[in-house]
Protein backbone atom coordinates (compact mmCIF):
# COMPACT_ATOMS: atom_id res chain seq x y z
CA UNK A 1 0.00 0.00 0.00
CA UNK A 2 1.04 3.52 -0.76
CA UNK A 3 1.13 6.12 1.34
CA UNK A 4 1.65 10.32 0.95
CA UNK A 5 2.62 12.09 3.67
CA UNK A 6 2.48 16.08 3.25
CA UNK A 7 5.26 17.88 5.10
CA UNK A 8 5.03 22.01 5.75
CA UNK A 9 8.06 23.79 6.29
CA UNK A 10 6.98 26.61 9.01
CA UNK A 11 8.96 28.91 11.45
CA UNK A 12 10.33 26.51 14.71
CA UNK A 13 7.72 26.27 17.21
CA UNK A 14 10.04 27.94 19.79
CA UNK A 15 10.10 31.34 17.73
CA UNK A 16 8.15 33.64 18.95
CA UNK A 17 6.36 35.61 16.08
CA UNK A 18 6.07 39.34 15.85
CA UNK A 19 4.45 41.62 13.62
CA UNK A 20 6.84 43.71 10.72
CA UNK A 21 7.07 47.60 11.77
CA UNK A 22 4.54 48.22 8.87
CA UNK A 23 2.13 45.82 10.16
CA UNK A 24 1.97 44.45 6.84
CA UNK A 25 3.34 40.76 7.65
CA UNK A 26 4.78 39.08 10.07
CA UNK A 27 8.67 39.44 10.39
CA UNK A 28 10.62 35.86 9.20
CA UNK A 29 13.52 37.14 8.17
CA UNK A 30 16.35 35.06 9.71
CA UNK A 31 13.59 32.99 12.01
CA UNK A 32 14.90 29.31 12.40
CA UNK A 33 12.31 26.82 10.54
CA UNK A 34 11.56 23.25 10.53
CA UNK A 35 9.09 20.64 9.81
CA UNK A 36 5.35 21.19 10.66
CA UNK A 37 5.33 19.31 14.44
CA UNK A 38 2.20 17.95 13.47
CA UNK A 39 3.94 16.40 10.24
CA UNK A 40 6.84 15.18 11.94
CA UNK A 41 4.43 13.09 13.80
CA UNK A 42 2.83 12.10 10.14
CA UNK A 43 5.42 10.91 9.09
CA UNK A 44 6.65 8.75 12.15
CA UNK A 45 3.13 6.91 11.86
CA UNK A 46 3.77 6.15 8.31
CA UNK A 47 7.08 4.72 8.50
CA UNK A 48 5.29 2.68 11.42
CA UNK A 49 3.09 1.30 9.85
CA UNK A 50 5.80 1.02 6.95
CA UNK A 51 7.92 -1.01 9.48
CA UNK A 52 4.91 -3.13 10.67
CA UNK A 53 4.63 -4.39 6.81
CA UNK A 54 1.01 -2.92 6.03
CA UNK A 55 2.84 -0.17 4.06
CA UNK A 56 5.28 -0.41 1.18
CA UNK A 57 5.91 2.68 -0.13
CA UNK A 58 5.98 6.61 1.49
CA UNK A 59 6.03 9.67 -0.62
CA UNK A 60 6.84 12.21 1.19
CA UNK A 61 5.04 16.07 -0.40
CA UNK A 62 5.52 19.92 0.23
CA UNK A 63 4.40 22.65 -1.44
CA UNK A 64 6.08 26.26 -1.11
CA UNK A 65 9.26 27.37 -1.67
CA UNK A 66 12.87 26.09 -2.62
CA UNK A 67 13.77 25.70 0.77
CA UNK A 68 10.79 22.70 1.48
CA UNK A 69 13.49 20.81 -0.43
CA UNK A 70 15.00 20.57 3.34
CA UNK A 71 12.24 19.63 5.01
CA UNK A 72 11.83 16.61 2.30
CA UNK A 73 15.32 15.43 2.98
CA UNK A 74 14.05 15.62 6.61
CA UNK A 75 11.01 13.37 5.73
CA UNK A 76 13.31 11.24 3.81
CA UNK A 77 15.55 10.92 6.85
CA UNK A 78 13.01 9.74 8.73
CA UNK A 79 12.35 6.87 6.09
CA UNK A 80 9.65 8.44 3.65
CA UNK A 81 11.53 6.44 0.32
CA UNK A 82 10.56 9.71 -2.34
CA UNK A 83 9.97 12.90 -2.47
CA UNK A 84 7.31 15.44 -4.31
CA UNK A 85 7.92 19.19 -3.95
CA UNK A 86 5.66 21.39 -5.93
CA UNK A 87 7.64 24.51 -6.27
CA UNK A 88 6.35 27.94 -6.07
CA UNK A 89 6.84 31.20 -4.39
CA UNK A 90 3.17 31.98 -4.31
CA UNK A 91 1.63 32.80 -1.02
CA UNK A 92 -0.48 29.54 -0.37
CA UNK A 93 -3.61 29.45 1.42
CA UNK A 94 -5.30 25.93 2.55
CA UNK A 95 -7.05 25.48 -0.08
CA UNK A 96 -4.68 25.85 -2.78
CA UNK A 97 -2.81 23.47 -0.62
CA UNK A 98 -5.56 20.85 -0.91
CA UNK A 99 -6.06 21.17 -4.81
CA UNK A 100 -2.48 20.51 -5.40
CA UNK A 101 -2.33 17.82 -2.77
CA UNK A 102 -5.37 16.68 -4.84
CA UNK A 103 -3.61 16.74 -7.77
CA UNK A 104 -0.61 14.33 -6.64
CA UNK A 105 -3.09 11.88 -5.36
CA UNK A 106 -4.45 11.57 -8.42
CA UNK A 107 -1.10 10.94 -10.31
CA UNK A 108 0.06 8.72 -7.63
CA UNK A 109 -2.80 7.03 -6.43
CA UNK A 110 -2.05 6.22 -2.96
CA UNK A 111 -4.50 4.45 -0.45
CA UNK A 112 -4.04 6.80 2.35
CA UNK A 113 -2.80 10.19 3.24
CA UNK A 114 -1.27 11.50 6.03
CA UNK A 115 -1.05 15.54 7.40
CA UNK A 116 -0.84 16.95 10.50
CA UNK A 117 -3.93 18.18 12.03
CA UNK A 118 -2.92 21.95 11.85
CA UNK A 119 0.20 23.96 10.83
CA UNK A 120 1.31 26.21 13.81
CA UNK A 121 2.14 29.02 11.38
CA UNK A 122 -1.72 29.72 9.93
CA UNK A 123 -3.15 27.94 12.42
CA UNK A 124 -5.75 27.06 10.27
CA UNK A 125 -6.58 23.21 10.74
CA UNK A 126 -8.06 22.96 7.26
CA UNK A 127 -5.71 20.88 4.50
CA UNK A 128 -6.57 17.34 5.59
CA UNK A 129 -10.48 17.44 5.46
CA UNK A 130 -10.43 19.68 2.29
CA UNK A 131 -8.40 17.56 0.67
CA UNK A 132 -10.91 14.79 1.49
CA UNK A 133 -13.52 16.63 0.52
CA UNK A 134 -11.96 17.31 -2.81
CA UNK A 135 -10.45 13.63 -3.22
CA UNK A 136 -14.30 12.45 -2.30
CA UNK A 137 -12.49 10.61 0.26
CA UNK A 138 -13.60 9.71 4.31
CA UNK A 139 -11.47 11.75 6.68
CA UNK A 140 -9.92 11.02 9.99
CA UNK A 141 -8.94 14.07 11.79
CA UNK A 142 -6.88 14.70 15.20
CA UNK A 143 -5.88 11.07 15.43
CA UNK A 144 -4.41 9.56 18.14
CA UNK A 145 -4.39 5.73 17.10
CA UNK A 146 -4.27 4.51 13.57
CA UNK A 147 -5.35 0.69 12.64
CA UNK A 148 -4.70 0.08 8.99
CA UNK A 149 -5.91 -2.87 7.22
CA UNK A 150 -6.19 -3.88 3.40
CA UNK A 151 -9.77 -2.65 3.27
CA UNK A 152 -10.49 0.05 5.70
CA UNK A 153 -8.53 2.33 8.59
CA UNK A 154 -9.89 3.12 12.43
CA UNK A 155 -9.43 5.87 13.82
CA UNK A 156 -9.42 7.02 17.40
CA UNK A 157 -9.83 10.72 17.43
CA UNK A 158 -9.00 13.67 19.88
CA UNK A 159 -12.50 15.41 20.68
CA UNK A 160 -13.31 17.93 22.66
CA UNK A 161 -15.37 15.24 25.08
CA UNK A 162 -13.02 12.96 24.70
CA UNK A 163 -12.06 10.28 22.05
CA UNK A 164 -14.12 8.59 19.13
CA UNK A 165 -13.41 5.85 16.94
CA UNK A 166 -14.25 6.00 13.29
CA UNK A 167 -13.68 3.22 10.25
CA UNK A 168 -13.38 4.80 7.00
CA UNK A 169 -13.22 3.00 3.73
CA UNK A 170 -10.00 3.57 2.00
CA UNK A 171 -8.91 5.56 0.28
CA UNK A 172 -8.57 8.12 3.09
CA UNK A 173 -7.52 11.15 4.67
CA UNK A 174 -5.89 11.06 8.41
CA UNK A 175 -4.47 14.07 10.31
CA UNK A 176 -2.41 13.50 12.96
CA UNK A 177 -2.83 15.29 16.70
CA UNK A 178 -0.04 15.15 19.46
CA UNK A 179 -0.98 11.82 20.98
CA UNK A 180 -0.08 9.70 18.02
CA UNK A 181 3.17 9.08 18.56
CA UNK A 182 6.68 10.10 19.22
CA UNK A 183 8.58 10.83 16.61
CA UNK A 184 12.11 9.47 16.27
CA UNK A 185 15.32 11.15 15.99
CA UNK A 186 16.87 10.78 12.69
CA UNK A 187 20.47 9.42 12.54
CA UNK A 188 23.30 10.73 10.81
CA UNK A 189 23.77 7.82 8.85
CA UNK A 190 19.71 8.37 7.41
CA UNK A 191 20.47 12.02 6.97
CA UNK A 192 23.26 10.84 4.51
CA UNK A 193 21.52 8.07 2.56
CA UNK A 194 18.42 10.60 2.65
CA UNK A 195 20.86 12.66 -0.24
CA UNK A 196 20.29 9.81 -2.43
CA UNK A 197 16.34 9.35 -2.39
CA UNK A 198 14.57 10.64 -5.12
CA UNK A 199 13.23 13.84 -4.73
CA UNK A 200 11.04 15.34 -7.54
CA UNK A 201 9.74 18.56 -8.60
CA UNK A 202 6.73 20.06 -9.73
CA UNK A 203 5.26 23.19 -10.32
CA UNK A 204 1.11 24.69 -10.19
CA UNK A 205 1.00 24.82 -13.61
CA UNK A 206 2.24 21.10 -14.05
CA UNK A 207 -0.54 19.86 -11.91
CA UNK A 208 -3.15 22.34 -13.31
CA UNK A 209 -3.85 24.48 -10.20
CA UNK A 210 -4.62 28.03 -9.88
CA UNK A 211 -3.24 28.93 -6.27
CA UNK A 212 -4.78 32.43 -6.24
CA UNK A 213 -5.37 33.35 -2.93
CA UNK A 214 -8.99 34.09 -1.91
CA UNK A 215 -8.11 35.98 1.45
CA UNK A 216 -6.45 40.06 1.15
CA UNK A 217 -4.22 40.36 4.73
CA UNK A 218 -4.98 43.48 6.14
CA UNK A 219 -2.74 43.66 7.83
CA UNK A 220 -1.19 42.05 11.23
CA UNK A 221 -0.96 43.35 15.02
CA UNK A 222 0.59 42.46 18.26
CA UNK A 223 -2.45 41.48 20.58
CA UNK A 224 -2.72 43.80 23.56
CA UNK A 225 -0.04 43.26 26.18
CA UNK A 226 -1.60 42.30 29.74
CA UNK A 227 -0.73 44.32 32.52
CA UNK A 228 2.15 43.19 34.62
CA UNK A 229 1.20 41.42 37.43
CA UNK A 230 2.77 41.00 41.23
CA UNK A 231 4.10 38.22 43.17
CA UNK A 232 2.70 37.53 46.52
CA UNK A 233 4.19 36.56 49.23
CA UNK A 234 2.07 33.46 50.55
CA UNK A 235 -1.05 31.99 50.29
CA UNK A 236 -3.17 34.19 52.73
CA UNK A 237 -2.26 37.19 51.13
CA UNK A 238 -3.18 35.23 47.43
CA UNK A 239 -6.69 34.54 48.32
CA UNK A 240 -7.13 38.17 50.04
CA UNK A 241 -6.20 39.96 46.74
CA UNK A 242 -8.40 37.15 45.38
CA UNK A 243 -11.48 38.41 46.95
CA UNK A 244 -11.26 42.24 47.79
CA UNK A 245 -9.00 43.08 44.38
CA UNK A 246 -9.90 40.72 41.90
CA UNK A 247 -13.10 39.99 43.25
CA UNK A 248 -13.25 36.22 41.44
CA UNK A 249 -13.97 34.41 44.56
CA UNK B 1 -27.66 39.00 4.08
CA UNK B 2 -28.50 35.48 5.90
CA UNK B 3 -26.56 34.01 7.84
CA UNK B 4 -26.68 30.00 8.53
CA UNK B 5 -24.97 28.81 11.67
CA UNK B 6 -24.69 24.93 12.21
CA UNK B 7 -25.19 24.04 15.49
CA UNK B 8 -23.14 21.46 17.69
CA UNK B 9 -24.86 18.87 20.00
CA UNK B 10 -25.35 15.76 20.87
CA UNK B 11 -28.48 15.34 19.73
CA UNK B 12 -30.16 16.21 23.31
CA UNK B 13 -28.30 19.04 24.15
CA UNK B 14 -27.51 22.35 22.22
CA UNK B 15 -23.48 22.74 22.91
CA UNK B 16 -22.53 26.26 24.29
CA UNK B 17 -20.84 27.02 21.16
CA UNK B 18 -23.07 26.97 19.22
CA UNK B 19 -24.55 30.40 21.55
CA UNK B 20 -21.43 32.06 21.13
CA UNK B 21 -21.34 31.80 17.46
CA UNK B 22 -25.07 33.11 17.17
CA UNK B 23 -23.76 36.28 18.67
CA UNK B 24 -20.49 36.10 15.93
CA UNK B 25 -23.71 35.85 13.49
CA UNK B 26 -25.18 38.78 15.06
CA UNK B 27 -22.02 40.90 14.79
CA UNK B 28 -21.55 40.28 11.26
CA UNK B 29 -25.74 41.47 10.90
CA UNK B 30 -28.22 40.08 9.06
CA UNK B 31 -30.68 37.15 9.11
CA UNK B 32 -29.74 34.38 11.00
CA UNK B 33 -30.70 30.63 10.59
CA UNK B 34 -29.23 27.59 12.12
CA UNK B 35 -28.92 24.09 11.27
CA UNK B 36 -29.52 20.99 13.39
CA UNK B 37 -28.46 17.86 11.49
CA UNK B 38 -28.83 14.86 13.62
CA UNK B 39 -31.42 11.91 14.53
CA UNK B 40 -33.86 12.09 16.69
CA UNK B 41 -33.03 15.97 18.00
CA UNK B 42 -36.30 17.76 18.21
CA UNK B 43 -35.17 19.29 21.73
CA UNK B 44 -32.35 20.68 20.37
CA UNK B 45 -34.07 22.25 17.31
CA UNK B 46 -36.39 23.60 19.76
CA UNK B 47 -33.78 25.36 22.19
CA UNK B 48 -32.37 26.65 18.78
CA UNK B 49 -35.32 28.29 18.17
CA UNK B 50 -35.19 30.03 21.47
CA UNK B 51 -31.84 31.86 20.84
CA UNK B 52 -32.04 35.88 20.75
CA UNK B 53 -31.80 36.63 16.90
CA UNK B 54 -32.43 33.47 15.29
CA UNK B 55 -35.47 33.54 12.78
CA UNK B 56 -35.41 29.78 11.21
CA UNK B 57 -34.24 26.49 12.58
CA UNK B 58 -33.30 23.75 10.25
CA UNK B 59 -33.62 20.14 11.28
CA UNK B 60 -32.42 17.49 9.05
CA UNK B 61 -32.82 14.21 10.58
CA UNK B 62 -31.12 10.78 9.77
CA UNK B 63 -29.28 7.91 11.28
CA UNK B 64 -26.41 9.21 8.66
CA UNK B 65 -26.26 12.34 10.43
CA UNK B 66 -26.52 11.00 13.85
CA UNK B 67 -22.90 11.22 15.20
CA UNK B 68 -21.48 13.90 13.27
CA UNK B 69 -19.49 12.30 10.37
CA UNK B 70 -18.62 15.32 8.41
CA UNK B 71 -18.33 12.91 5.49
CA UNK B 72 -22.72 12.94 5.80
CA UNK B 73 -23.34 16.41 6.58
CA UNK B 74 -21.03 18.61 4.30
CA UNK B 75 -23.13 17.73 1.62
CA UNK B 76 -26.04 18.74 3.49
CA UNK B 77 -24.56 22.05 4.47
CA UNK B 78 -22.78 22.34 1.22
CA UNK B 79 -26.80 22.00 -0.27
CA UNK B 80 -28.06 24.61 1.59
CA UNK B 81 -25.40 27.03 1.53
CA UNK B 82 -26.61 28.31 -1.63
CA UNK B 83 -29.33 30.78 0.06
CA UNK B 84 -26.56 32.03 2.23
CA UNK B 85 -23.91 34.67 2.72
CA UNK B 86 -21.92 33.49 5.66
CA UNK B 87 -21.50 29.56 7.05
CA UNK B 88 -20.85 29.69 10.56
CA UNK B 89 -19.50 27.03 13.22
CA UNK B 90 -17.83 26.74 16.60
CA UNK B 91 -14.06 26.47 16.16
CA UNK B 92 -14.54 23.06 18.38
CA UNK B 93 -13.80 19.92 17.22
CA UNK B 94 -16.98 19.41 15.76
CA UNK B 95 -16.65 22.50 13.99
CA UNK B 96 -13.08 22.23 12.67
CA UNK B 97 -13.72 18.83 11.22
CA UNK B 98 -16.63 19.72 9.43
CA UNK B 99 -16.27 23.15 8.17
CA UNK B 100 -13.54 22.81 6.12
CA UNK B 101 -14.68 19.65 3.89
CA UNK B 102 -18.58 21.91 3.18
CA UNK B 103 -15.16 25.14 2.43
CA UNK B 104 -13.73 22.94 -0.02
CA UNK B 105 -16.86 21.39 -1.83
CA UNK B 106 -18.23 25.05 -2.20
CA UNK B 107 -14.37 26.02 -3.51
CA UNK B 108 -14.36 28.88 -1.00
CA UNK B 109 -11.16 29.64 1.83
CA UNK B 110 -12.37 29.14 5.39
CA UNK B 111 -11.41 31.69 7.99
CA UNK B 112 -10.33 29.65 10.45
CA UNK B 113 -11.47 30.58 14.44
CA UNK B 114 -12.17 34.61 14.17
CA UNK B 115 -11.74 36.29 17.08
CA UNK B 116 -13.69 39.54 15.74
CA UNK B 117 -15.71 40.51 13.32
CA UNK B 118 -14.26 44.27 11.52
CA UNK B 119 -16.96 43.63 8.83
CA UNK B 120 -19.35 41.57 7.02
CA UNK B 121 -16.35 40.14 4.57
CA UNK B 122 -13.36 41.37 7.00
CA UNK B 123 -12.32 39.62 9.87
CA UNK B 124 -10.02 39.10 12.87
CA UNK B 125 -8.12 35.76 13.65
CA UNK B 126 -5.03 34.91 15.85
CA UNK B 127 -2.21 33.13 14.05
CA UNK B 128 1.41 32.12 15.31
CA UNK B 129 -0.56 30.90 18.68
CA UNK B 130 -1.94 34.00 19.31
CA UNK B 131 1.14 35.82 18.57
CA UNK B 132 0.03 38.17 16.28
CA UNK B 133 -3.74 38.77 14.61
CA UNK B 134 -4.54 38.83 11.26
CA UNK B 135 -7.03 40.84 9.80
CA UNK B 136 -8.21 39.46 6.83
CA UNK B 137 -10.85 40.32 3.84
CA UNK B 138 -12.40 37.49 2.14
CA UNK B 139 -13.38 37.68 -1.80
CA UNK B 140 -15.17 34.67 -1.66
CA UNK B 141 -19.07 34.55 -2.50
CA UNK B 142 -20.37 32.33 0.75
CA UNK B 143 -17.74 33.00 3.65
CA UNK B 144 -17.15 30.08 5.68
CA UNK B 145 -16.14 30.79 9.24
CA UNK B 146 -15.18 28.76 12.38
CA UNK B 147 -15.51 30.72 15.73
CA UNK B 148 -13.49 30.88 18.72
CA UNK B 149 -16.12 30.49 21.11
CA UNK B 150 -14.33 32.42 24.05
CA UNK B 151 -14.23 35.69 21.92
CA UNK B 152 -17.79 36.24 21.80
CA UNK B 153 -20.17 36.21 24.61
CA UNK B 154 -23.04 33.37 24.76
CA UNK B 155 -26.63 34.98 23.19
CA UNK B 156 -29.41 34.81 25.68
CA UNK B 157 -33.08 33.10 25.06
CA UNK B 158 -35.57 35.43 23.74
CA UNK B 159 -36.03 34.20 20.83
CA UNK B 160 -39.27 32.12 19.24
CA UNK B 161 -37.86 30.64 15.14
CA UNK B 162 -39.90 29.23 12.95
CA UNK B 163 -38.45 25.19 12.61
CA UNK B 164 -38.23 23.74 9.24
CA UNK B 165 -37.86 19.97 8.18
CA UNK B 166 -35.30 19.83 5.91
CA UNK B 167 -34.09 16.48 3.62
CA UNK B 168 -31.04 14.59 5.79
CA UNK B 169 -29.61 13.06 2.30
CA UNK B 170 -27.96 9.93 2.26
CA UNK B 171 -25.28 8.24 3.62
CA UNK B 172 -22.15 9.08 1.76
CA UNK B 173 -21.08 5.22 2.34
CA UNK B 174 -17.37 6.33 3.46
CA UNK B 175 -17.43 6.49 7.18
CA UNK B 176 -18.51 4.35 10.05
CA UNK B 177 -18.75 5.88 13.95
CA UNK B 178 -17.75 3.02 16.26
CA UNK B 179 -18.10 4.25 19.65
CA UNK B 180 -16.61 7.02 21.80
CA UNK B 181 -15.04 6.90 25.45
CA UNK B 182 -15.94 10.78 26.73
CA UNK B 183 -14.79 12.24 29.81
CA UNK B 184 -17.25 12.06 32.53
CA UNK B 185 -17.37 14.85 35.03
CA UNK B 186 -19.59 16.62 37.25
CA UNK B 187 -17.64 19.73 37.18
CA UNK B 188 -18.12 22.19 34.62
CA UNK B 189 -17.35 22.35 30.91
CA UNK B 190 -13.85 23.39 30.53
CA UNK B 191 -13.97 25.70 27.87
CA UNK B 192 -17.01 27.65 29.30
CA UNK B 193 -16.34 27.23 33.10
CA UNK B 194 -16.18 30.83 35.55
CA UNK B 195 -12.70 29.13 37.39
CA UNK B 196 -10.59 27.04 35.62
CA UNK B 197 -7.62 24.99 37.28
CA UNK B 198 -4.98 23.93 35.21
CA UNK B 199 -1.85 21.24 36.23
CA UNK B 200 1.10 21.31 34.19
CA UNK B 201 4.18 18.18 34.05
CA UNK B 202 5.27 19.37 37.79
CA UNK B 203 2.63 17.05 39.11
CA UNK B 204 4.60 14.11 38.32
CA UNK B 205 1.63 11.49 38.04
CA UNK B 206 -1.59 10.67 37.51
CA UNK B 207 -2.66 9.95 40.96
CA UNK B 208 -0.85 13.42 42.01
CA UNK B 209 -2.69 15.22 39.81
CA UNK B 210 -5.80 13.94 40.96
CA UNK B 211 -4.80 14.13 44.42
CA UNK B 212 -4.02 17.93 43.97
CA UNK B 213 -5.57 19.83 41.22
CA UNK B 214 -9.06 17.67 41.66
CA UNK B 215 -9.85 18.68 45.10
CA UNK B 216 -8.83 22.41 44.39
CA UNK B 217 -11.37 22.30 41.35
CA UNK B 218 -13.68 20.70 43.56
CA UNK B 219 -13.37 23.78 46.65
CA UNK B 220 -13.78 26.35 43.51
CA UNK B 221 -16.24 25.00 41.92
CA UNK B 222 -13.69 24.79 38.64
CA UNK B 223 -13.73 22.70 35.73
CA UNK B 224 -9.89 21.35 35.07
CA UNK B 225 -7.23 22.01 32.85
CA UNK B 226 -3.69 20.71 31.76
CA UNK B 227 -0.78 21.63 29.52
CA UNK B 228 0.40 19.19 26.91
CA UNK B 229 3.24 17.93 28.77
CA UNK B 230 0.60 16.81 31.55
CA UNK B 231 -1.37 15.01 29.04
CA UNK B 232 1.31 13.61 27.20
CA UNK B 233 2.35 11.69 30.43
CA UNK B 234 -1.03 10.60 30.70
CA UNK B 235 -1.81 12.78 34.30
CA UNK B 236 -4.86 13.56 32.57
CA UNK B 237 -6.84 12.94 29.69
CA UNK B 238 -6.38 14.54 26.41
CA UNK B 239 -9.63 16.92 26.67
CA UNK B 240 -8.09 18.78 29.16
CA UNK B 241 -5.48 20.33 27.26
CA UNK B 242 -5.23 23.76 27.34
CA UNK B 243 -3.73 25.82 24.26
CA UNK B 244 -2.48 26.68 20.37
CA UNK B 245 -3.77 22.98 19.89
CA UNK B 246 -6.07 21.95 22.66
CA UNK B 247 -8.90 24.59 24.07
CA UNK B 248 -8.96 27.88 24.70
CA UNK B 249 -10.57 29.27 27.47
CA UNK B 250 -11.28 32.58 29.06
CA UNK B 251 -12.41 32.35 32.57
CA UNK B 252 -12.70 34.73 34.89
CA UNK B 253 -10.54 33.12 36.90
CA UNK B 254 -7.53 30.59 35.50
CA UNK B 255 -4.94 29.12 38.26
CA UNK B 256 -2.10 27.16 36.03
CA UNK B 257 -0.23 25.03 38.73
CA UNK B 258 3.32 23.98 38.32
CA UNK B 259 3.08 24.62 34.29
CA UNK B 260 5.86 26.73 32.62
CA UNK B 261 4.20 29.30 30.30
CA UNK B 262 5.39 28.17 26.87
CA UNK B 263 4.05 30.27 24.11
CA UNK B 264 1.68 27.42 22.90
CA UNK B 265 0.14 27.01 26.29
CA UNK B 266 -0.30 30.95 26.89
CA UNK B 267 -1.88 30.83 23.45
CA UNK B 268 -5.26 28.98 25.26
CA UNK B 269 -5.54 30.91 28.26
CA UNK B 270 -4.07 34.76 28.32
CA UNK B 271 -7.29 35.84 27.73
CA UNK B 272 -8.74 34.65 31.12
CA UNK B 273 -9.65 37.70 33.36
CA UNK B 274 -7.14 36.91 35.90
CA UNK B 275 -4.64 34.56 35.93
CA UNK B 276 -3.00 32.92 38.98
CA UNK B 277 0.22 31.08 39.01
CA UNK B 278 1.62 28.69 41.58
CA UNK B 279 5.53 27.83 40.17
CA UNK B 280 8.77 26.93 42.19
CA UNK B 281 10.44 28.91 39.95
CA UNK B 282 10.13 32.48 40.26
CA UNK B 283 11.49 32.78 36.52
CA UNK B 284 8.90 30.69 34.84
CA UNK B 285 7.23 32.37 31.90
CA UNK B 286 4.21 32.21 33.19
CA UNK B 287 4.48 34.74 35.76
CA UNK B 288 4.97 37.61 32.59
CA UNK B 289 1.16 37.10 32.29
CA UNK B 290 0.32 36.17 35.81
CA UNK B 291 -1.79 38.74 37.58
CA UNK B 292 -0.78 37.01 41.07
CA UNK B 293 2.35 35.05 40.86
CA UNK B 294 3.11 32.73 43.95
CA UNK B 295 6.81 31.27 44.20
CA UNK B 296 6.06 27.92 46.45
CA UNK B 297 6.79 24.22 45.97
CA UNK B 298 2.64 23.12 44.81
CA UNK B 299 2.70 20.46 46.71
CA UNK B 300 2.40 22.42 49.92
CA UNK B 301 0.57 25.71 48.12
CA UNK B 302 -2.31 24.13 46.78
CA UNK B 303 -3.07 22.14 50.44
CA UNK B 304 -2.80 25.67 52.08
CA UNK B 305 -4.74 27.11 49.49
CA UNK B 306 -7.11 24.63 49.54
CA UNK B 307 -7.95 25.55 53.15
CA UNK B 308 -7.24 29.00 53.30
CA UNK B 309 -10.44 28.64 50.92
CA UNK B 310 -12.74 28.10 53.78
CA UNK B 311 -15.70 26.19 53.55
C1 LIG C 1 3.16 21.56 18.02
C2 LIG C 1 3.11 21.84 19.48
C3 LIG C 1 1.88 22.09 20.04
C4 LIG C 1 1.77 22.32 21.40
N1 LIG C 1 0.54 22.58 21.91
C5 LIG C 1 0.43 22.82 23.24
C6 LIG C 1 -0.83 23.12 23.84
O1 LIG C 1 -1.87 23.20 23.15
N2 LIG C 1 -0.89 23.30 25.18
C7 LIG C 1 0.23 23.22 25.98
O2 LIG C 1 0.11 23.37 27.20
N3 LIG C 1 1.43 22.96 25.44
C8 LIG C 1 1.56 22.74 24.11
N4 LIG C 1 2.78 22.45 23.59
C9 LIG C 1 3.91 22.16 24.51
C10 LIG C 1 4.61 23.37 25.09
O3 LIG C 1 5.59 23.80 24.20
C11 LIG C 1 5.27 22.99 26.45
O4 LIG C 1 6.16 21.92 26.23
C12 LIG C 1 4.28 22.57 27.52
O5 LIG C 1 3.24 23.53 27.63
C13 LIG C 1 5.00 22.44 28.85
O6 LIG C 1 4.14 21.93 29.84
P1 LIG C 1 4.41 22.24 31.38
O7 LIG C 1 4.40 23.71 31.60
O8 LIG C 1 3.43 21.43 32.17
O9 LIG C 1 5.83 21.58 31.63
P2 LIG C 1 7.25 22.26 31.89
O10 LIG C 1 7.57 23.24 30.85
O11 LIG C 1 8.19 21.14 32.16
O12 LIG C 1 7.02 23.09 33.22
C14 LIG C 1 6.83 22.54 34.48
C15 LIG C 1 6.89 23.70 35.48
O13 LIG C 1 6.59 23.21 36.77
C16 LIG C 1 7.43 23.88 37.71
N5 LIG C 1 7.57 23.00 38.88
C17 LIG C 1 8.23 21.83 38.97
N6 LIG C 1 8.07 21.29 40.19
C18 LIG C 1 7.27 22.12 40.89
C19 LIG C 1 6.74 22.11 42.20
N7 LIG C 1 6.94 21.09 43.04
N8 LIG C 1 5.95 23.16 42.58
C20 LIG C 1 5.70 24.20 41.74
N9 LIG C 1 6.20 24.26 40.49
C21 LIG C 1 6.97 23.22 40.07
C22 LIG C 1 8.72 24.13 36.97
O14 LIG C 1 9.41 25.25 37.54
C23 LIG C 1 8.23 24.40 35.55
O15 LIG C 1 8.02 25.79 35.35
C24 LIG C 1 2.93 22.27 22.22
C25 LIG C 1 4.16 22.03 21.64
C26 LIG C 1 4.26 21.83 20.27
C27 LIG C 1 5.60 21.58 19.68
N1 LIG D 1 2.54 24.00 1.96
C1 LIG D 1 2.28 22.78 2.42
N2 LIG D 1 2.97 21.71 1.95
C2 LIG D 1 2.70 20.46 2.40
N3 LIG D 1 1.77 20.19 3.32
C3 LIG D 1 1.06 21.21 3.80
C4 LIG D 1 1.26 22.55 3.39
N4 LIG D 1 0.39 23.34 4.07
C5 LIG D 1 -0.31 22.52 4.89
N5 LIG D 1 0.09 21.24 4.73
C6 LIG D 1 -0.43 20.04 5.43
O1 LIG D 1 -1.71 20.34 5.98
C7 LIG D 1 -1.69 20.24 7.39
C8 LIG D 1 -2.66 21.23 8.00
O2 LIG D 1 -2.32 22.55 7.66
P1 LIG D 1 -3.28 23.80 7.89
O3 LIG D 1 -4.63 23.40 7.36
O4 LIG D 1 -2.66 24.91 7.12
O5 LIG D 1 -3.32 24.06 9.37
C9 LIG D 1 -0.23 20.39 7.77
O6 LIG D 1 0.04 19.78 9.02
C10 LIG D 1 0.46 19.68 6.61
O7 LIG D 1 0.40 18.27 6.78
Amino acid sequence: MKVIVAVKRVVDFNVKVRPKTDGSDVELANAKMSMNPFDEIAVEEAVRLKEAGKVTEIVAVSMGVKACEETLRTALAMGADRAVHVETDAVLEPLAVAKLLKAVAEKEQPQLLILGKQAIDDDANQVGQMTAALLGWAQGTFASKVGLSSENVQVMREVDGGLETVTLNLPAVVTTDLRLNEPRFVKLPNIMAAKKKPLDKLTTADLGVDVTPRLTLVNVAEPAKRQAGVKVANVAELVAKLKSEAKVL
Amino acid sequence: MTILVIAEHDNKELKSGTLHTVTAAQKIGGDIHVLVAGNNCGAVAEAAAKLAGVSVVKVAEGAALEHGLAENIAPLVVKLAAGYSHVLAPATTYGKNLLPRVAALLDVMQISEISAVEAADTFVRPIYAGNVLATVKSNDPIKVITVRTTAFDAVGPGGSADIEKVDGGADAGLSRFDGAELTVSDRPELASARIVVSGGRALGSAEQFQAVIEPLADKLGAAVGASRAAVDAGYAPNDYQVGQTGKVVAPQLYVAVGISGAIQHLAGMKDSKVIVAINKDEEAPIFQVADYGLVGDLFSVVPELIQALGD
